[in-house]
């Protein structure tokens, strides 16, 4: 990033102006791209959804009103943006049903192997990286959208709430979900792998 | 008093998130440190979870903007006059 969030007057981008619009593109463009590409999985979606932010932002951004943090308002755009299209690319999909009921018990872990010492380089490699593409892919479109803001944009789980409008609880209800999901995935990859090498 | 362990693996899994993002209090922590002490698939759920969260936040800070995508964006917005050399 070039400019921090700091260079960035609220005041100057309610009242238009152009050089503080500039600063914050190029401060949260990594970020809401960064959503939006592990929400889609893929690179052109992501570059639409990047741009349609920033035109939606530019477009509303003199009728914010500062009840959230200008990073917090972004990502709520961008991640309606992404689940929107997914809605668009993939009808048959409904986003509004989850495999699970808000209330419902946690699922036990069923994958049971010990990766968590395997050496770094072991944990990073290129083959590593397509699971894990894979594995937040399988995941509920709701569900990878707190993963994400939570885990990975490293927002609160109060400001992840504020982004896709959801009650704290439910954000923790469905944070939970879905690392245990992916932490699922991940072991029977990674238990196959310590098979293999035994 | 009587040693419920399943109950305590269904307490540790319904508080994974709050013991992962620190926000328990001390007594609880120590009441699950001391259940996974005992009891090895916990500590390894608690530790492939802690681990999981670790790799996608790695792989994050390598993801880039798309060659040119820059551009094409202060383009879109009609700002291509205030486009600078990123730092």
């Amino acid at each position: 990033m070039t400019e921090t969030s700091t260079d960035i007057s609220l005041e100057a981008l309610r009242s238009g102006d152009r050089t503080h619009f500039a600063r914050l593109v190029d401060a949260y463009s990594i970020p809401v791209y960064r959503l939006a590409l592990r929400m889609l999985g893929n690179e052109q979606d992501a570059e639409d959804v990047l741009q349609t932010t920033f035109v939606k932002a530019l477009q509303h951004v003199s009728e914010f009103e500062g009840r959230s943090s200008l990073s917090t308002w972004l990502y709520r755009i961008a991640a309606n943006e992404a689940l929107m299209l997914l809605r668009r690319k993939r009808p048959s999909i409904s986003l509004d049903e989850e495999p699970e009921d808000e209330d419902g018990e946690v699922r036990p872990p069923l994958q049971l192997a010990d990766w968590s010492a395997l050496p770094e380089s072991d944990l990073l490699s290129a083959e590593v990286r397509t699971q894990l593409d894979r594995a937040i892919q399988s995941l509920p479109a709701k569900l990878r959208a707190v993963f994400l803001l939570r885990d990975v944009e490293s927002l609160s789980i109060k400001e992840t709430g504020e982004a896709l409008d959801l009650t704290e609880t439910a954000v923790k209800t469905r944070l939970l979900r879905a690392r245990l999901q992916l932490r699922e995935q991940l072991a029977g990859y990674f238990g196959e792998r310590l098979r293999q090498e035994k | 008093m009587k040693h419920d362990h399943k109950l305590e693996c269904q307490d540790l899994l319904g508080n994974l998130s709050d013991f992962i993002d620190g926000e328990l209090d001390d007594e609880v922590c120590q009441e699950l440190q001391r259940h996974m002490a005992g009891c090895e698939n916990c500590r390894v759920v608690f530790d492939t979870t802690t681990r999981t969260i670790y790799l996608y936040q790695s792989c994050a800070n390598e993801i880039e903007l798309p060659a040119g995508a820059r551009e094409r964006l202060f383009d879109t917005l009609h700002l291509d006059d205030l486009l600078k050399p990123k730092s």
